[in-house]
């Protein structure tokens, strides 16, 4: 079943790509239906999950280096598969006017939804990484055909630069190959009996390799400079998709293979993901503050939003605090990566209204769109609000759990860390204001006249993202049912 | 009865949040709709406050969160409701304009007020408390076709959510000390838990309620319209600032420093921004630093033990200036003005808003018999069992508030004359509409009797219901010196013009300074850090393809050159080497005859001397 749900979007984009006759509309219509079908599956994986890992499949792939197709999933990996899904749905209804070049599009969407699917899904440290790879051509390709502005460069940086990060990320890899015995490239197998338990320093150097890798793709500072231009040329549904999932490749990395796979590794220089994570939530924060283009300036909250996941990853490696604590820090980092994909991914897609609108990001051009657009505006607010983490909505969910918990270890380091990050709420809050007042609210600007309100199909693609983190925001408790156990687990592998 | 817990706040946030996405189509039917809704909360809080119901769930993992009303959670879910209820009755007359958008954040407004008092773990209460400022961003910049109301909006949620961050370091340090949430076993933390604790939450709460130095966004939230301003500088926002350090009065003495703290800010507050009143020539704006000392006074009796003292403040002060806004917001609509010297004369073309009105400020002055004399008396009562020098600043703090409220009651009061000018800020209407009237009188009501509260044996009652700790309740001696200088004051003051330095009048310079301290050098390395960004960081990432490219072309100029070279050299080399081998193939017998004599002589020589 879980094939299928990977899967299916390929054999969607083969359909789209093969029957010649169709035309751009009806593609996307395909496109919409193959997601909204992928996305009920997921459902009702979601519903028969027992826990542990569920929908395994393990078949022999390249036996010869021990590698396999290994897919399953767990608490961790479900709820961003479900994320995953509706992003790319949600991509899909947003797409259904004029694209040009549909069925190119549509196709090469469905197909890098199959990638992201199975990075998530995958149990194989090839398949990962062969999925982590096609996730970079895709996007490639997204921005470079369907962007605009700088758009060839800015692809390339992205294409250049996290291909750059999947090399350290094989290196590392091949180092965890070399150190398992038997010699395997299975995740449950290297989760089970971690390499380099004596060997400290070769731990460290592998370590090195896969937090590199992970850093330029999640991306950590100093490694996040291909981001903004990026998502700055990227056209709305890609940056959707490239905030909202590529990102999430990063940390998950982090959650699913470092941790539990380098361990002592883990505990032992926990503190430079700490410090990473702290240095890219005000980092982040405060360049956000100083940015005048609105899709930059998103770009940047990104980097904030992703340095709250690393300081909670990092932090749950400091084994002498409460287990208690690191389990609820976990759960905070994990409930961000869903909230920030719902969240940034509605933003993203609101930025592209304004583009498609007047054909610019700069905050200066606009003012008072509230009187030409009033539910364009209450949608950007609300994701506004989402993202500086007010109570009602998912981010709050997340950020409080990241931070109680990393408060709540109780060694001053971590007291510490986690008062510093939690400034950065209050300069996101400062930002986003500011934000919403150069653009939406107060006199009108020039650009503003031709920002009429939001179409039919933008309404339906955003509204299902804000209205879900606001059901995470006040009910999180379906959420984290599933999220709590996960992280119970990866706090117990990295203690040992 | 435990789903009344939740019913309580959850009525006007869920009726409040469909009132606010419907938007412009539930215009005409929206303040009626929140009346009802506001009318049946105030049922839901008096039932809740008899049946005190109680419930909890699990939020994350293993925490308990939930509301419950206790003795003062009861006193301020009827106090909200009904306040909000008096606001909305009034907003229904006077609000033109986005009705929908309006009810919908009062409502909303008013039910995260009503979770913050019933919440009984910090997270809940954080929720609640930070959705509150939230919606307070929402009214404060309602009219948000105004760059400066915005601004104000803003201003105001920054500088509140500032003091909020404690809360989330509470929160951990509460994780961190016994792995609970639960307000009520606070106060038993270990050190050095229990003391962050207590810094949290008391920079969370003198950030609330807009005491030293956070104030001046209370007078930023004056661009809200003026029902929002009755609510907000009643029985939201501020007071629950004031209520949290109620509620955690057990932690600030536990800790031994934070409790004389809480006392300080909360006097030099009442002090300072009453002298900041009094020097304000615009209505609203000498109300609004008038909330910051009276709430000061609530603040300072949580830091002096004294909770049955300081809610009854609470509750008397939420009527008090409710009303006081209330009449404001009606001149200010039927007269268009809410200048002090434009509005001489005002209380006598309206009388029922002018009689409510001078109510409210002698009361607000503490003048005998009214209610805030003898509420305030119980906190005096208690300053002066602990500290003198407090006393000494807490009375001549109460000595302001009768300055400033004199210099607003006679300014209304006096006949018309040349000072007065209608419409100086926006057209006025020149009418009271029934609704604005109809919740004054109520107000005003409990403005002048709620001094019921005094005689021992109804304080007594009034400290069991709140389940405090034995206080003394208003003295008799501190209440004839506080009533007697109270009159004095109002009678020398009248409305004489005091001296009214720029400082006072300028909020003590205090957002400027905040502007100056924190904001500027924010943006300042926002902006430096995002040059370095772009220059540093993603220069040196540019320079890996430049280096790239510089390498290439060297390795094509020398390395091409050089490799191409000898390979050149080999070919030039072997060419020449063919065309001397070319030389000897002649096509003539002789020549070949001579070249294998030749060859045979040089053999024969070569064997000959191997040999």
């Amino acid at each position: 079943m879980l094939s299928a749900v990977i899967f299916l979007p390929l054999a969607a984009a083969a359909g789209v790509l093969l029957l010649p006759r169709l035309g751009g509309r009806a593609a996307t219509r395909v496109w919409i239906a193959a997601a909204a079908a992928d996305l009920l599956l997921v459902a009702v994986m979601w519903v028969r999950y027992e826990g542990g890992i569920g929908y395994e499949t393990r078949m022999r792939w390249i036996p010869s280096v021990g590698a396999g197709y290994h897919v399953g999933v767990d608490g961790m990996s479900l709820p961003l598969i479900a994320m995953t899904a509706l992003l790319f749905l949600v991509c899909a209804i947003y797409s259904l006017r004029e694209t040009p070049r549909a069925r190119a599009y549509a196709a090469l969407f469905l197909s890098l939804q199959t990638v992201c699917l199975g990075l998530f899904a995958a149990l194989d440290l090839l398949l990962f990484f062969v999925f982590f790879d096609l996730s970079i051509v895709g996007m490639y390709f997204v921005i470079a055909g369907w962007g605009h502005g700088d758009r060839l460069r800015s692809a390339l940086k992205f294409f250049l630069y996290t291909f750059l990060g999947s090399l350290a990320l094989l290196l590392g890899f091949i180092g965890l190959y070399l150190g398992s015995d038997p010699r395997t490239f299975d995740m449950v197998d290297l989760t089970h009996a971690p390499p380099f338990g004596d060997a400290p320093g070769t731990a460290g150097l592998v370590l090195l390799a896969v937090g590199v890798g992970l850093a330029v793709k999640t991306p950590t500072v100093p490694f996040h400079t291909w981001l903004p231009p990026a998502h700055t040329d990227a056209p709305a549904a890609g940056s959707a998709v490239l905030a909202g999932v590529l990102l999430k490749m990063g940390t998950y990395g982090f959650a699913r293979i470092a941790m539990p796979m380098l361990p002592g590794a883990w505990q032992r220089h926990a503190w430079v993901f700490v410090v990473a994570g702290v240095a890219g939530v005000l980092y982040g924060a405060l360049v956000a503050l100083a940015q005048n283009d609105l899709k930059r300036l998103i770009a940047y909250t990104s980097v904030n939003h992703m340095g709250y996941v690393v300081l909670a990853l990092g932090a749950a490696g400091l084994v002498a605090g409460d287990a208690r604590a690191r389990e609820l820090a976990v759960s905070g980092a994990v409930t961000q990566m869903v909230s920030h994909g719902l969240v940034t991914g509605a933003l993203f897609l609101l930025t592209g209204v304004l583009w498609d609108r007047a054909r610019s990001y700069g905050l200066g051009g606009f003012g008072g769109i509230a009187a030409t657009a009033p539910i364009f505006t209450g949608l950007t607010a609300v994701a506004a609000f989402a993202s500086l983490g007010l109570p009602g909505l998912s981010g709050f969910i997340a950020e409080f759990q990241i931070f109680a918990g990393v408060i709540g270890i109780g060694t001053p380091g971590a007291v510490v860390a986690g008062a510093l990050s939690v400034t950065g709420v209050l300069i996101t809050a400062a930002l986003l204001l500011r934000m919403l007042h150069r653009a939406y609210l107060g006199r009108p600007g020039e650009l503003t006249p031709r920002v009429t309100d939001v179409r039919p199909e933008e309404l339906a693609a955003v509204a299902p993202l804000l209205l879900l983190s606001l059901i995470i925001g006040i009910a999180p408790r379906w959420l984290l049912d599933m999220i709590e156990p996960a992280s119970a687990a990866v706090v117990s592998l990295v203690g040992r | 009865m435990s789903v009344l817990a939740w019913l309580l706040p959850g009525l006007p946030v869920v009726s409040g949040g469909l009132l606010a996405l419907t938007g412009h189509r539930v215009d005409r039917a929206a303040p009626t709709t929140a009346v009802a809704v506001a009318a049946v909360t105030l049922a839901l809080a008096v039932l809740a406050a008899i049946t005190r119901p109680q419930s909890s769930t699990t939020l994350f993992a293993g925490l308990r969160a939930g509301p419950a009303v206790d003795g003062l959670s009861a006193v301020m879910v009827v106090t909200v409701s009904t306040a909000a209820l008096a606001v909305l009755v009034f907003a229904a007359g006077q609000i033109r304009e986005d009705r929908g958008r309006f009810s919908g954040l009062m409502l909303l407004f008013t039910g995260a007020m009503l979770v913050t008092v019933t919440a009984t773990d910090l997270v809940l209460l954080l929720m609640a408390w930070e959705v509150m400022g939230a919606m307070s961003y929402a009214l404060i910049g309602f009219r948000w076709r105004d760059d400066h109301r915005v601004r104000s909006a803003g201003i105001a949620f920054v500088t509140t959510r500032t003091g909020d961050m404690g809360l989330y370091l509470a929160a951990g340090c509460a994780l961190a000390s016994a792995w609970s949430l639960d307000m009520a076993g606070l106060a038993g933390s270990a050190r050095p838990w229990r003391d962050l604790i207590a810094a949290g939450i008391v920079a969370a709460a003198l950030g609330k309620s807009a005491q030293l130095p956070f104030s001046f966004w209370l007078s930023r939230a004056m661009a809200g319209p003026s029902p929002v301003s009755a609510l907000l500088h009643s029985a939201t926002m501020v007071a629950a600032g004031a209520y949290l350090l109620l509620r955690a009065q057990p932690l600030l003495a536990a800790t031994g420093w934070a409790a004389p703290l809480v006392a300080w800010a909360g006097a030099l507050t009442a002090l300072l921004l009453g002298a900041v009143a009094v020097a304000q020539s615009d209505l609203k704006q000498l109300l609004a630093a008038s909330t910051c000392a009276q709430v000061g006074f609530m603040v300072l009796a949580a830091g002096v033990s004294s909770v049955a003292g300081g809610t009854a403040h609470l509750v008397a002060h939420a009527a008090v200036k409710s009303l006081l806004f209330l009449c404001a917001g009606a001149w200010l609509t039927a007269l268009g003005t809410k200048d002090l010297t434009e509005l001489h004369g005002a209380a006598r073309r309206h009388r029922l808003v002018g009689i409510t009105f001078a109510i409210g400020a002698l009361a607000l002055a503490g003048l005998p018999p009214l209610s805030l004399w003898v509420t305030k008396g119980s906190v005096l009562s208690a300053v002066a069992e602990r500290s003198p020098p407090l006393y000494l600043v807490s009375l001549a703090a109460a000595l302001l508030a009768a300055a400033y409220a004199a210099r607003a009651v006679f300014a209304v009061w006096r006949p018309m004359d040349a000072g007065t000018r209608d419409g100086s800020e926006q057209p006025g209407t020149h009418r009271v509409d029934l609704l604005e009237r109809l919740p004054l009188p109520v107000l005003a009501l409990v403005a002048a009797a709620f001094g019921a509260v005094g005689p021992p044996a109804v304080f007594d009652a009034w400290r069991r219901l709140l389940g405090a700790p034995s206080e003394p309740g208003p003295g008799g001696g501190e209440l004839l010196l506080s009533g007697a200088l109270a009159i004095v004051v109002v009678l020398a003051v009248r409305d004489r013009a005091l001296p009214a330095p720029r400082v006072l009048g300028e909020w003590l310079y205090l957002e400027r300074a905040a502007v100056a301290v924190v904001w500027r050098p924010l943006t300042a390395l926002a902006r430096s850090l995002a040059r370095f960004d772009d220059r540093v960081v993603d220069g040196a990432v540019r320079s890996v393809p430049r280096a790239g490219m510089a390498a290439a072309r060297l390795a094509k100029r020398w390395g091409e050159a050089g490799a191409d070279g000898a390979v050149r050299a080999v070919a030039s080399g072997v060419a020449g080497l063919a065309a001397l081998a070319r030389r000897p193939q002649t096509g003539q017998v002789h020549t070949y005859f001579a070249q294998a004599a030749v060859g045979l002589v040089l053999l024969a020589v070569v064997i000959a001397l191997v040999r």
